[in-house]
């Protein structure tokens, strides 16, 4: 495999009143197992159902209800840990995680604190070209989501659907790698592209289906790489977790004010105290969840539902054989194979679709011309209509066309540009709609050179200002393409034009 | 390991189960002679020693991925001490 070579990016400092600041940050992320059934039961985890329509007996904790895995959401586990070069425990155990709450139904919360499934990997932040910083992941669990309790309906109660109760979720918990607010939001960036190349999780933050807790404290600069050297804490600050953000501004709004906050204390000669927070985006600000804090004694236990969970190494060899070309793979071949920048790399992998059409359109033809014209153009134009590329009008073949002509100087850029606007509102075939509207590009010198001496005889005072000046040959060369309506071969008329007034 | 009144009252609020003040002492004391039971079973040497899950040989049964279950709301809130439009009704609740 290729890789690229990349720098690790400076940490973020912060200016306090008395001194900078850096920041360190840990982030757990909680993404929904793609998956039809939940992970111990039989119910749908479709969204947006009628409330407690997706609900099994032993989601809603009915007595005598045992809860049965989902064999899929292990596998999604599975293939996810080997997407992030993780270690594959074959043998994992499942916990409760004990709390009252009103969409926890069975007073617990099935996870796996002592033995998850997957161990230590990795994902490679990027951070712009060349730039890019390894996150280590700790681990990630497999473990059942809680339900929904909508505060708004009642004025005196609240309303609970228990429809998302024990859809299966992988927390995916990073080591305190992440120096800053930029880093965090790329962070989830990265894990989530790769879940989505995965296929594990379909990284809907809107639905909260990719959620963040993130861990913040601050520490004066040189206690980090101290830490590094002795992966001892207490060279670090006491960190806040900040809970279950779903969108890459709050998450980078909300670091900031926290990083702000436990300065301002501990500049003041305070100190801070660990504990749970919640982001109020109206106001940015953090405060505290006081509520938390008792429900943080959760005595765990092993759950005497469910025996360990033991999978064999034949199967994770068979998962990983399946994974697909990842991220920072396709990326580099993109770079290698089509000459592209590192940045057009970037644009064209961030999602499978966008980089599976733009190697359809690449194939065979000029990669770095296709890639323009996929980014470009394409991407343009799809975004003015809020369109993703699954949605495109055109086609790879379509558009390889377009691009075939360009490349055989059949039509000139600008005429592209218009046969492209045709093909992504009316359709049809590049090779066609130039021969039947006449968009071929004129490179018969004869024909520009009969433009070209028409417009020298009706502009003659021009033509003394442009042999005084040689910049205003342009002017002759505009006059020229607009004669002959954008078709004739720019490079053809520019010589022409040269020819006869340079001199 | 000695388990006093407040933790016993403490544990009784965190499972949400009501005890009576005076009910207390009793409950710390059966909390001690279970722990004291089990502080006798650690004395046993278990090094190396897997944890049995099961007393017969079994493979955690799974399931495949398919719906089977659902679309029983009426089932679900039956015993509700108040429902409304599909939704359990539970005294307000907000952070």
């Amino acid at each position: 495999m290729l890789d690229l070579t990349y720098e690790t990016p400076k940490p973020k400092v912060i200016a306090g009143a008395k001194h900078d600041w850096e920041l360190v940050i840990g982030m757990e992320v909680h993404a929904q197992v793609s998956s039809n059934a939940k992970l111990f039961s039989g119910a749908s985890t479709k969204f947006g159902a009628e409330p407690n329509a997706n609900v099994a007996f032993v989601d809603a904790a009915m007595p005598g209800m045992l809860p049965v895995i989902n064999e899929f959401c292990v596998e999604q586990a599975v293939r996810t840990g080997l997407g992030l070069n993780a270690e594959i425990h074959l043998k994992s155990a499942f916990d409760r995680k004990n709390y009252f709450y009103p969409d926890l139904p069975q007073g617990y919360q099935i996870s796996q604190l002592y033995h998850p499934i997957v161990g230590e990997g990795e994902i490679l932040v990027d951070m712009g070209p060349g730039v890019a910083r390894k996150v280590r992941i700790e681990r990630i669990h497999l473990e059942q989501d809680a339900g929904k309790s909508i505060h708004d309906m009642d004025p005196n109660m609240s309303f609970v659907d228990l429809n998302r109760t024990g859809v299966a979720l992988m927390e995916i918990v990073s080591r305190p790698d992440i120096r800053g607010p930029e880093e965090a939001a790329a962070y989830v960036t990265k894990l989530r592209q790769i879940l989505r190349y995965l296929g594990t999780c379909d990284g809907n933050m809107q639905n909260g289906n990719l959620r963040a807790d993130v861990n913040v404290s601050v520490c004066r600069p040189g206690q980090y790489e101290k830490y590094m050297e002795t992966q001892d804490f207490s060279h670090l600050g006491t960190r806040c977790e900040i809970k279950n953000m779903n969108s890459m501004r709050f998450i980078q709004a909300a670091i900031e004010y926290e990083a702000r906050r436990q300065i301002a204390i501990v500049e003041a000669g305070g100190s801070v105290d660990q504990e749970t927070r919640l982001y109020d985006p109206d106001k940015n600000e953090t405060r505290s969840m006081r509520s938390k804090e008792e429900a943080h004694d959760y005595r765990y236990f092993p759950c005497p539902d469910l025996l360990p969970l033991e999978i064999e190494q034949a199967w994770v060899d068979d998962i990983k054989a399946s994974l697909p070309e990842l991220p920072d793979q396709k990326k580099a071949r993109f770079v290698n194979d089509f000459g592209l920048s590192e940045y057009d790399a970037s644009v064209l992998t961030a999602d499978a679709e966008s980089a599976a059409y733009f190697e359809a359109v690449a194939d065979g033809r000029d990669g770095k011309l296709a890639a323009n014209w996929v980014i470009n153009e394409l991407f343009g134009r799809l975004k003015k209509e809020d369109h993703d590329i699954t949605e495109s009008p055109v086609s790879p073949a379509q558009l390889g066309g377009i691009i075939e002509l360009i490349s055989a100087e059949t039509i000139s850029g600008k005429i592209a540009k218009d046969l492209f606007e045709i093909v992504y509102t009316e359709g049809g075939d590049p090779a066609q709609i130039v021969e039947e509207r006449g968009m071929k590009q004129v490179t018969d010198t004869g024909a520009i050179e009969a433009a070209l001496d028409q417009i020298i005889a009706d502009n003659p005072a021009q033509v003394e200002k442009a042999k005084v000046n040689p910049k205003l040959a342009g002017w002759f060369v505009g006059q020229v393409m607009k004669a002959t309506g954008g078709k004739a071969n720019p490079k053809a008329v520019n010589d022409l034009v040269q020819q006869k007034l340079g001199g | 390991m000695s388990i006093d009144k407040d933790t016993a009252a403490r544990v009784a609020k965190l499972a949400r189960i009501k005890v009576e003040e005076d009910a207390l002492p009793a409950l710390a004391q059966e909390f001690n002679t279970i722990l004291g039971f089990i502080e006798q079973l650690n004395e046993v040497d278990v090094e190396g020693v897997e944890p049995m899950t099961s007393v017969t040989p079994m493979r955690l049964k799974r399931r495949e991925d398919v719906v089977t279950e659902g679309d029983q709301q009426d089932k679900i809130l039956s015993n509700a001490p108040d429902a409304r439009e599909g939704f359990f009704a539970v005294p307000k609740v907000v952070e």
